[in-house]
């Protein structure tokens, strides 16, 4: 249990610090949902008032540009008082007349977790009362909106789901891994992940399966549930794999889950952007497989050795600010630096053990505020974060470069590649991109500018962020010895 | 008529490679012919567009089948502070029928529609090869239209095949004397007006210069033909003093205008410190002599004394991540030993450079700085600097851009030190850019990862995770 003061210092930026400015942290809860979309045919439902459900429900709708399945139990003041049992009652057995989902997942908010509802013990109660309905699996989770970040909620949700669904297994699959998925993973990754493990004869099961469900379905006829995802009997099945890889740190609780219920042994895999990190993921995949390397891998490989080369021109020492969720900004930061960029601030939103390694800056829990302070204050020339970032990137005149969760002002995020050689290869393009198109063109007072004038940057104040430059100060920004800010 | 032009420019007396040589060598001229099967280098069309598109408010116009303008156009990156006309493409675009029945009504038509659509103050008319062997005369079209339009319609007779780029610097410099210079008058003139010949402004490095010169209240008439105007330049032949800058290719202008206008010059280089500070206080002597101001020889000297200080110390902080590391330098005009002593002062050690272009008295200089054992190139094939760079034998290459790859691939860091550079590095803040960007891509932790081996290469040291 955590005391008032932890918490104090989880959700703020310093022990000063009253008031969040503009958040870069999504609600738990919302986290919960994305999880329960991941799964087929299932329909995620919080227990909280309908604000709670509209909320998320649109900014995943913006992210992802899918109709999402997601429910209420439309708390009132009055039920709230009178407890909310009846509502989540009342709401199942809605949705069960409506269309009957293969998993119902409950998710509690910061409303109904205040009041002190125990909806674990509540589902009991609705079991006991409706034994006609005792064959849909309904996976509830406490994700209360007060603690936490979408991550923690993310991998609440995974946990429970294992711990309700998941089962032991005597006989063992050999090949057949389970791939425990983060939030921070796009559709076009687990795509790509699910040809690698299949390239090394493994057979994978995906929990969640984004790439299933929010995968751009123009679907037949309109389903009140998701439409793809990790199957019910997927997951029952999980048991009798020979081996858990968690695809982040935040999933750790989950691998170990796994393992208490069913036995499965876990690995942890914190990275998968970059050379590196690519490298290292391969070689344990040789190690669990037996398998030799894939050919097309090692075409990629070079592929990517030579857009390092040619992107380190514009991405060595670019100054960079970023913020994401911890799984997410490990990976991130250390495929930056490892291409000579400059991570000045990581900040992030929710406890981690990782967030004592991003690169040589500490990740700082924080917002957006917090991260454009520091952005401006270390000179910061690119900003890295979700779509949120924009307004601040335009009042510090820098570009973002947008990822992470959510995205709703571009098209095509759950399609962007970043993990693997290939995803390397081409968020490296991305970044050198941004950088080039904004390479300012000298004038006539870059290097002396006339007295009293500030320095000439002949596209500055332009409210076009396409035009932002992007300028190199290695001589005055930064420590040459060190690289280090002085 | 072409041929008396070339013959005339390569018997460039004040050329100090041309003084060297002996009567039959100079009779042969100065430009290697291109061997077939090992040529790189440009054209002599490619020279002269080099030399005149920096004229910023003129339209350049290229008289010829797509090749010439449709595959070379907007490659460099000679700024301007004004107009941008100069980087609008224009061609005759010729095809078969202009071939076969001679180009000069389309040519003519051209210029026409040039005039009516963006109505610049002058335009430039170059020839390219297939109109120069069908015999298109350039020359009577430029003066039929520059009558009928009232407009300078200059031709610049450098078709390709004539020789290499310095060939056509040469006689695009051949076509500002016979056209340009000296038919307008400066609107003012003053005792410090000077001109500086054969910068092109490449990434803005004029601006890099043009500051402290105004701080001296030395009046830029014209740069010939960084960022200038029509104007400027055919008013140029009032100016006092002249600069010509680090290069042979436009010698011929400053010469002639000596001889023409008596303007004297100098040759001076805006690359590396010392020659930054070398080239401003010739310049103080020569306006002083010509009627400056007397005292500017001291405020020179104290505006020196100022940028030098501020520039060293700038490098200074550069050394501990550059204290050893060997540097390769291969470039083109630029004159080494100022750069090398720039690159010692950082604490570089330059393994190798090249003098394909340098002087006798620059090798001296280079044998100087970097001892006896200096190794020094005239010229290196690709194949022969892969080696090198592979074998470690330098840690960075710095080099045209046409060498980039040839470095990249042998995963050693490259600085691109020719025409299409990103960044300036002229004078003592580019000077200070040089180090830092030479910072930058050495101290880039790729190189590192480039060369660890693959997972299946034998020598992985990865391990699994567990």
């Amino acid at each position: 249990m955590k005391t008032q003061t932890d918490a104090h210092q989880e959700n703020r930026n310093l022990p000063g610090d009253f008031v969040s400015v503009n958040p870069l942290k999504m609600s738990a809860p919302l986290g919960g949902a994305l999880f329960f979309l991941g799964l087929d045919r299932s329909l995620p439902v919080f227990h909280g008032s309908q604000g709670c459900t509209s909320f998320a429900l649109v900014l995943l709708g913006r992210h992802f540009k899918e109709s999402i399945p997601l429910q209420t139990t439309a708390m009132s003041e009055v039920t709230t008082i009178l407890g909310g049992g009846e509502n989540i009652q009342a709401a199942i057995l809605k949705i069960l007349e409506k269309g009957t989902p293969d998993v119902i997942g409950l998710c509690s908010t910061g409303l109904t977790e205040t009041k002190g509802e125990d909806i674990v013990g509540e589902i009991a109660l609705f079991r006991k009362k409706h034994p006609e309905h005792a064959g849909i699996p309904v996976v509830a989770v406490s994700t209360p909106d007060f603690r936490g970040s979408h991550e923690d909620g993310f991998r609440d949700a995974m946990v429970r789901t294992i711990e309700e669904l998941g089962e032991p297994s005597l006989a063992i699959v050999p090949n057949q891994v389970n791939v425990l998925a983060g939030s921070h993973l796009t559709v076009a990754d687990l795509d790509h992940l699910r040809e690698i493990l299949e390239s090394f004869g493994l057979d994978p099961i995906f929990l969640p399966d984004l790439s299933r469900s929010l995968d751009g379905i123009v679907p037949e006829t309109f389903e009140p549930v998701s439409m793809g995802g990790t199957t019910l009997p997927e997951i029952q099945r999980m048991g009798a794999s020979a081996q858990t890889i968690v695809l982040g740190e935040s999933l750790r609780a989950a691998g170990e889950a796994l393992l208490k219920k069913c036995g499965v042994p876990f690995v942890v895999v914190d990275r998968l952007m970059g050379m590196i990190a690519f490298d290292r993921f391969l070689v344990t995949l040789r190690h669990l497989s037996g398998k030799d390397y894939p050919a097309r891998l090692k075409r990629e490989r070079n592929r990517l050795s030579d857009a390092m080369l040619d992107a380190h021109f514009y991405v060595g020492g670019l100054r960079i600010a970023a913020g994401l969720e911890p799984d997410a900004l490990h990976d991130m930061v250390h495929f930056l630096e490892e291409n000579g960029a400059e991570v000045v601030v990581a900040v992030t939103t929710t406890d981690s053990p990782l967030n004592a390694h991003m690169g040589r800056e500490r990740a700082e829990i924080g917002d957006l505020g917090l991260l454009e302070r520091r952005a401006g204050e270390r000179g910061a020339r690119l900003l890295v974060t979700h779509s949120h970032g924009r307004q601040g990137a335009q009042r510090l005149g820098v570009p973002l470069f947008r990822t992470g969760f959510p995205i709703f002002d571009r098209l095509g995020a759950p399609h962007r590649l970043q993990i693997g050689y290939r995803g390397a290869m081409e968020t490296l393009f991305r970044f050198a991109n941004m950088v080039w198109s904004r390479d300012p063109e000298n004038g006539p007072e870059t290097w002396y500018p006339e007295e009293g004038r500030h320095e000439a940057e002949t596209h500055s104040g332009n409210p076009d962020m396409e035009f932002v430059p992007v300028r190199f100060e290695g001589v005055s920004a930064l420590n040459p010895a060190t690289g280090r800010n002085p | 008529m072409l041929k008396d032009k070339i013959n005339a420019v390569f018997d460039e007396t004040a050329c100090g490679h041309n003084q060297a040589k002996s009567l039959k060598d100079r009779k042969k001229g100065c430009t290697k012919v291109a061997t077939p099967g090992a040529a790189a280098g440009g054209c002599a069309f490619d020279g002269a567009k080099i030399a005149l598109q920096p004229i910023v408010d003129a339209a350049h116009l290229v008289h010829g089948p797509i090749a010439c303008e449709g595959n070379s156009w907007d490659n460099r990156s000679a700024l301007s502070s004004g107009s941008r006309l100069y980087r609008t493409g224009f061609t005759t675009d010729l095809n078969e029928m202009d071939v076969v029945y001679g180009g000069e009504k389309h040519l003519f038509k051209a210029i026409r529609q040039i005039r009516e659509r963006f109505d610049p103050p002058a335009i430039f008319l170059y020839q390219t090869c297939v109109p120069a062997i069908i015999g298109d005369d350039i020359e009577a079209v430029a003066k039929a239209a520059t009558e009928k339009f009232g407009l300078p319609v200059i031709p610049v007779n450098a078709p390709g095949f004539v020789g290499g780029k310095n060939l056509g610097n040469k006689l695009a410099g051949e076509a500002l004397l016979d056209h340009v210079i000296g038919t307008m008058e400066p609107e003012t003139t003053t005792p410090t007006d000077l001109n500086i010949i054969g910068e092109y402004n490449l990434s803005g490095e004029l601006w890099q210069v043009k500051p402290l010169l105004d701080r001296l209240g030395i009046r830029v008439s014209a740069c010939i033909s960084g960022d200038a105007r029509y104007r400027e330049v055919a008013s140029s032949h009032r100016a006092r003093a002249a600069m010509l800058v680090c290069s042979k290719a436009m010698i011929n202008i400053a010469r002639k205008m000596e001889e023409r206008y008596g303007i004297p010059w100098f040759e001076g280089s805006f690359y590396g410190i010392s020659d930054m500070s070398a080239s401003l206080r010739n310049i103080a002597g020569l306006l002083v002599r010509r009627g400056a101001p007397s005292d500017l020889p001291e405020r020179t000297e104290a505006l020196i004394a100022s940028e030098e200080k501020e520039a060293w110390a700038a490098i200074d902080r550069f050394r501990p991540g550059l204290s050893g590391k060997r540097a390769l330098l291969i470039t083109g005009g630029v004159k080494s030993w100022s750069v090398v002593s720039a690159l010692m002062e950082a604490g570089l050690v330059v393994v190798g450079t090249s003098v394909k272009k340098s002087t006798k008295e620059d090798k001296e200089r280079i044998a100087e700085l970097m001892g006896e054992d200096a190794h020094m190139i005239d010229t290196m094939t690709p194949r022969e600097m892969y080696r090198m760079l592979k074998e470690a034998e330098a840690d960075i290459l710095m080099a045209g851009g046409r060498s980039q790859f040839v470095a990249l691939k042998a995963k050693v860091p490259f600085l691109d030190v020719n025409q299409e550079r990103r960044f300036a590095f002229a004078g003592y803040k580019g000077m200070v850019t040089l180090v830092s960007e030479i910072h930058r891509t050495i101290t880039n932790p790729i190189f590192r990862s480039l060369r660890e081996p693959a997972p299946w290469d034998p020598g992985c040291r990865v391990t699994p995770l567990v």
